[in-house]
């Protein structure tokens, strides 16, 4: 085999960072596969020559496994003859476990049938939130799913449908959570493996879970629906614990970096080094709970806040998601159904909705909210905006009828409480 | 289909997203939603209490992300020898090894170092590049990622090891206006400044001419009749360069060597910590796109870094810094031109002017 000479990607070689460029030489130079040798050495070739270019040379097809109609991100070279080796050269999407858990012997559990059938490139995880295993034939992408499906790995999403759902380390690990996040994740994106194997959706719809409002899932901003876990009781006070902290960090420090960082001025310094908490006013943003772990906790009524219709730039720039549902418990076998149910109806709507290629959220601007929520059967809620309307360009012929729907849903909650 | 062919063929078992309980340590399984606080006591360690008092201790590192089958052998090897055999990856796809006992914590670290793996990436650190796929397998890419990402890291490997910034700094790359890369702290993405070049010979066959039509953010695409073949025309005038017609229709190359250049966007925040979650703002452009190692997009980044690192108070995001100084310092302090390009003019950019008497002298 004849080794590209590849000057310009050696020089990311250099340096004190973890070099990609170097792992796929070691596939190259020392794996016992001949294929994977020629294939990362052809892979060396191609990349080299798109940085001389400056083009990438990848281009979309259409390749599947038996029974299903996407999750296979097809490659095929457009300069597969200088670089033949690697002119197919599919990614698999592979759903992680929820909140990206791993043995190490499930890892080399792929790893060994990943280097039977393709490049032995994988990233965990590709920005969708699946495994990508990068680098797979035509007919070995068959090959290596039937392998991994047999141990409980699935396929995610790609094209237009439900995609792969991402949900934080969670309850597994961090005391803000609020929610069983791996729960919410599985449930909801468990229910549509018809809707994201077989693309048949308007464009992509996604499913991200945050155990709390720090979101690091980056839910409100990517996903199409964000379930975010919160609470609606009062933020749990360790005076002792928050006292040392002023004695540590100093008045000042604590002033100036959680007292005045509130956003709603809900909390106040009290003469004695501990805290005040309006928690009526509180909007469970983190800050400070971020700040003094030890000393401030999550309350005890937990639920999840809602929003749809986050994305990115296409088509008509971005879009944060809207509170829908600005909190429901999920404790009961009902609750979770519920939610599952909300999942449903949403998807439902926009399909039925939507133009091609146009995002829920993009759907609901074209629309207005209120139709929206209309046909998905939500009636309007004050925390589903920043502030009321602006214009006054509106008819309001029925406001009588709406003033006494809010009167009589008034009613209802103060019968029920 | 022949019957020997029908009986290969395996229907798939459509078991979904994995339950990740399954392979959780097992001191996280036990205490699961029992967590009481969590410490930090180094850069690139946690330590989480349960209300069982039991602790978990967490040792995250940044790899290369695109990891050959060696490299994830080679963690996997330092997770069963040093760890408990359990870890898990960040959002930015660093690794989390957990162990139980904090006696561990010490060689555990010693073996991802002598590996040659970057502890850090926790609270206040610049944290790993999130990243797309670039060059390397994307097939509308006007830039590499994991080449950028590393030429980066390269140069900003000290500031994900400590923990010297005024709050966590995310960083993000996109190799096209799509931005998979999603929104950060600081953004480097492609930004076109040409229309497409269209290979009309190609249209007809290969493009479904209406959805391209559609798929125009600014109606600048009409269908045409070219050298007699029915094709797509595009208004320059009116055209924003933004490549949405490239995917749906490759032969509108809308990449270009010279004219994609990178642009360095700032202020996105996924949290909803202090202030509302916020998209990214544009802050320069026209910054050339220079494989292998991107020195002029790193530059800036640098330039930003230190910027955010000298004024910015504690806990401060650059979103927030820069929302108490206002954007005529942060110009300023960054030494980045203000152009008229800063100005946003798409629907609802109205809101983003400033209607006050609000200036800073």
């Amino acid at each position: 085999m004849k080794k590209h000479d590849t000057p310009m990607i050696d020089e990311l070689e250099n340096g004190p960072w973890p070099s990609f460029i170097s792992g796929i030489k070691r596939l190259r130079d020392t794996h016992p596969e001949k294929r994977i040798n020629e294939m990362t050495n052809d892979l060396l070739g191609q990349l080299e020559h798109s940085y001389e270019t400056r083009k990438g040379y990848w281009k979309g097809g259409t390749v599947s496994v038996y029974g299903y109609g996407g999750g296979i991100i097809p490659r095929f070279s457009e300069v597969g003859d200088a670089f033949p080796k690697s002119k197919e050269f599919h990614t698999l999407r592979v759903q992680p476990p929820a909140g990206n858990y791993y043995t190490t012997e499930s890892l080399r559990d792929l790893a060994d049938s990943w280097e039977k059938h393709g490049s032995g490139l994988v990233t965990f995880h590709g920005q969708t939130g699946n495994i990508m295993f990068i680098g797979s034939t035509s007919e070995n992408t068959q090959h290596f799913f039937d392998e991994i499906n047999e141990k409980g790995w699935d396929l995610g999403g790609a094209g237009p449908c439900v995609r792969t759902a991402m949900s934080c380390v969670g309850a597994g690990r961090c005391e803000m959570s609020n929610v069983n996040e791996h729960k919410a994740h599985r449930l909801l994106v468990n229910n549509f493996m018809d809707d994201m194997h077989r693309p048949a959706l308007p464009y992509k719809f996604k499913f991200k879970v945050s155990g709390c409002p720090n979101d690091c899932m980056n839910s409100i901003e990517r996903a199409d629906m964000s379930v975010i876990g919160t609470w609606r009781d009062d933020i749990k006070v360790d005076q002792e614990e928050f006292k040392k902290y002023v004695g540590l960090k100093g008045r000042k420090y604590v002033i100036d970096n959680i007292v005045t960082r509130c956003p709603t001025n809900a909390i106040s310094l009290n003469d004695d080094d501990s805290i005040d908490i309006d928690n009526q006013n509180c909007v469970k943003c983190m800050h400070c709970l971020n700040v003094v772990p030890k000393a401030l906790h999550p309350g005890d009524d937990k639920g999840v806040t809602i929003l749809i219709g986050g994305k990115r730039t296409l088509k008509i720039g971005d879009l944060m998601g809207t509170v829908i549902v600005p909190f429901m418990k999920l404790e009961t076998e009902e609750d979770w159904e519920r939610l599952v149910e909300i999942g449903e109806e949403t998807i439902d709507f926009w399909a039925d909705n939507a133009l091609e290629h146009e995002r829920c959220g993009e759907m609901i601007e074209r629309i207005g909210l209120v139709n929206f929520l209309e046909g998905v059967g939500f009636d309007v809620d004050p925390n589903m905006v920043a502030n009321p309307r602006e214009s006054s360009y509106v008819r309001t012929d029925d406001w009588d009828d709406e003033a006494v729907k809010w009167y009589e849903k008034a009613d209802e909650k103060k019968d029920s409480a | 289909m022949g019957e020997k062919a029908k009986k290969e063929m395996r229907a798939p078992i459509e078991t979904g997203a994995p339950d990740g309980f399954q392979y959780m340590h097992p001191t996280m399984r036990k205490n699961f939603g029992q967590w009481k606080y969590h410490e930090h006591p180094r850069p690139g360690v946690l330590v989480h209490y349960a209300n069982s008092g039991e602790e978990i201790w967490t040792v995250r590192a940044g790899t290369q992300r695109i990891l050959d089958v060696f490299t994830l052998r080679t963690l996997c090897d330092i997770g069963d020898e040093y760890a408990d055999g359990y870890v898990r990856f960040t959002i930015r796809s660093n690794i989390e090894y957990m162990v139980k006992d904090k006696a561990k914590v010490e060689p555990l670290i010693a073996a991802i170092e002598k590996e040659g793996f970057i502890v850090g990436g926790t609270k206040n650190s610049v944290a790993m590049i999130s990243h797309t796929q670039g060059w390397l397998h994307c097939d509308i890419p006007g830039t590499d990622a994991s080449g950028v990402v590393k030429a980066m890291m390269d140069e900003l490997i000290d500031e994900f090891r400590n923990n010297e910034m005024p709050n966590r700094v995310h960083l993000t790359t996109s190799c096209c206006q799509i931005n998979c890369g999603g929104q950060g702290d600081i953004a480097i993405n492609i930004q076109h400044t040409k229309p497409p070049k269209i290979n009309h010979d190609l249209v007809s066959n290969v493009c479904e001419r209406p959805s391209v039509v559609a798929r125009c953010p600014v109606a600048a695409i009409r269908p045409a009749m070219v050298n007699g073949k029915p094709s797509l025309e595009v208004d320059e005038k009116k055209c924003i360069c933004c490549g949405a017609c490239f995917p749906p229709c490759p032969p509108m190359q809308i990449n270009d060597p010279e004219h994609s250049k990178l642009a360095i966007w700032v202020g996105g925040n996924h949290s909803n910590a202090r202030s509302k979650p916020s998209f990214q703002k544009l802050v320069a452009a026209g910054i050339p796109n220079n494989p292998p190692r991107w020195p002029e997009a790193t530059a800036i980044v640098k330039r930003i870094l230190s910027a955010y690192k000298e004024d910015a108070r504690d806990w401060e995001r650059i979103n927030d810094w820069i929302e108490r100084i206002g954007w005529p310092r942060f110009f300023e302090l960054t030494e980045l031109p203000f152009t008229k390009y800063h100005i946003d003019n798409w629907r609802g950019g109205r809101k983003t002017l400033n209607s006050s008497a609000y200036v800073r002298f």
